[in-house]
């Protein structure tokens, strides 16, 4: 058993913004050792997305309440003040989004993008190491000549390279957790296998925790030792991936389970 | 530079060529180098009089013909558009200036804040620009840096209209998430993250925004307000002109080119300038 850094405890997310509150997650725990990989899988609207931007502290502050506890280095995220909680986000939590088309500042250049962070949280870090860091980060990604794209603009990449930038600008402050909401959704098959198999190296390397959050289980048993299945905003099975994936518990799960397409070779 | 030239030639995939840029260029060129010469040389002393000769026609002596004081009108337009010019890029500087300011933070973080700020901006843009321009003047007084300052003040409201409509839709957008997650402040968010996404829509509106002002400079001379005599802006020259309009036409449309001029240059370089992105 690791030391546990996350621990969300009875978290609840409800909506205000139609005649009648609507809860979107409800009873959501989660403990996060460190340099585990953990899954959250679930349809569409199940609430994995919100219970994940809740952690990167990314909740809009209108419109809705939110209780419960999101314990992280001694403070709670959930109710800690906004300067506490900058701090913490891009240096010690990151976050990869679906859509690495749009997820990247047109009009800037990768490399002042990947960079972002550290100018944001480490200040003593001078320019020259920063670019160096850069570069490293970039070559780790698997970018081919990061010196050449340290100087483009995000239109000359493709998909998968965008990926691969914003997990870049995500790891260079080397995060202790890394928050995933399907990286791979965008892309096309063999990018997604690598980008797979990227986080996983990351998480190898550098030791950084990774939340995966997916609604393609086949990814998450690749991926995942511990799998959290999501509906309505509930979870509804919790645990070993091999244990769910071979006797899962609930029906719903068993339908997850039974829509991954079987390639039938005979 | 090379890249710079290219915007100038035919573009190879589409075999157009971007004309509007090509003729503000050409026609701005031409209005600042008179700009500039007017700094060190002009054929004659913009104010010294000449009572022998009154309101003489074009001539290859006065290439713009006199005014009613002998004085000689293409001096006095080289020093006048100076003026114009100084009055025009003050304006601008502090409508644009200002005006992104207030557009992009009511943009950005919008609700209370936002709405009673843009209420605020909606009730300015509900006077004419004029109106509102001559309310300031008389409190300032009259004088080149009084009417920048005046003029300045009621461009403020369009330049925040429109940089709070580019925020509005930038503010949303994934990139702008990525950053708030990287722990970026607000204050960076808006200046450093989305401001240079709002860039091309500000500079052609910035263009659009320096032709007004010209024309509302020339509007105030007119009404006596602005460069004090003997010194002349080119409205102050146009209104002085105007009870010649029939004795010595060549007088009023001589400075009236120059304003065509000069407004033409800059909406075609404002065209040019969106039609590049």
């Amino acid at each position: 058993m690791g030391n546990v850094i996350l621990d969300v405890t009875d978290l609840h997310i409800e909506f205000h913004d139609h005649d009648k509150p609507e809860t979107v997650v409800e009873d959501f725990d989660l403990m996060l050792e460190e340099g585990e990989i953990v899954g959250i899988v679930g349809e569409s609207g199940s609430g994995k997305s919100m219970s994940a931007l809740a952690i990167a502290g990314l909740l809009k502050r209108h419109a809705l309440t939110k209780q419960g506890r999101i314990m992280f280095d001694g403070a709670d995220l959930l109710t800690c003040d906004r300067q506490k909680l900058r701090s913490y986000q891009g240096d010690e939590i990151s976050m990869i989004f679906q859509e690495p088309m749009t997820s990247l500042n047109p009009v800037k250049k990768i490399g002042w993008q990947v960079e972002e962070s550290l100018r944001i949280h480490h200040r003593e870090i001078d320019k020259k190491e920063r670019k160096r860091r850069a570069i490293e980060m970039m070559e780790a990604v698997g970018l081919r000549e990061p010196e050449r794209v340290y100087n483009m603009y995000p239109h000359e990449l493709s998909g998968g390279m965008r990926q691969r930038v914003m997990i870049a600008a995500a790891m260079i402050g080397e995060p202790r957790i890394l928050i995933a909401d399907e990286p791979t959704t965008a892309l096309d098959v063999t990018i997604q296998a690598q980008i797979v198999e990227l986080l996983r190296k990351m998480n190898r390397e550098k030791g950084t925790a990774i939340i995966f959050i997916s609604h393609d289980l086949s990814l998450i048993r690749q991926l995942c030792k511990r799998v959290i299945v999501m509906q309505k905003g509930n979870i509804v099975e919790t645990g070993d991936v091999e244990n769910v994936f071979r006797r899962p518990q609930m029906l719903y799960t068993r339908k997850l389970i039974a829509a991954i397409p079987q390639i039938d070779l005979s | 530079m090379k890249k710079f030239l290219s915007l100038f030639k035919k573009n190879k995939a589409t075999g157009q060529r971007n004309t509007f840029l090509l003729l503000g260029t050409i026609l701005t060129g031409i209005i600042l180098l008179m700009v500039i010469v007017g700094v060190f040389y002009t054929p004659y002393s913009p104010t010294k009089m000449d009572a022998s000769a009154k309101l003489q026609g074009i001539s290859l002596k006065h290439i713009m013909g006199t005014d009613n004081m002998g004085r000689d009108v293409f001096s006095r337009v080289l020093y006048g558009s100076r003026i114009t010019l100084i009055i025009a890029t003050f304006t601008i500087l502090i409508g644009a200036g200002v005006g992104t300011v207030i557009g992009a933070l009511a943009g950005y973080f919008g609700g209370m804040f936002g709405e009673v700020t843009m209420r605020i901006i909606d009730a300015m843009l509900a006077f004419p620009s004029i109106l509102l321009s001559l309310v300031f003047v008389s409190l300032f007084g009259t004088g080149t840096y009084q009417v920048a300052v005046a003029l300045g003040i009621s461009f403020v409201p369009s330049f925040a209209r429109i940089v709070r409509g580019e925020f509005l839709r930038c503010r949303n957008m994934d990139y702008v998430e990525v950053a708030r997650l990287q722990g970026v402040s607000n204050i960076r968010i808006i200046f450093v993250h989305i401001l240079p996404n709002t860039v091309g829509v500000l500079l052609s509106s910035v263009m659009i925004g320096f032709n007004n002002a010209v024309l509302a400079e020339a509007g105030l001379s007119f009404l006596g307000i602005g460069a004090q005599p003997p010194y002349a802006s080119l409205g102050k020259m146009l209104s002085d002109a105007q009870g010649y309009l029939f004795s010595r036409p060549s007088y009023v449309i001589s400075i009236g080119l120059v304003i065509v001029l000069m407004v033409l240059g800059f909406s075609f370089l404002g065209e040019g300038i969106k039609r590049i992105q």
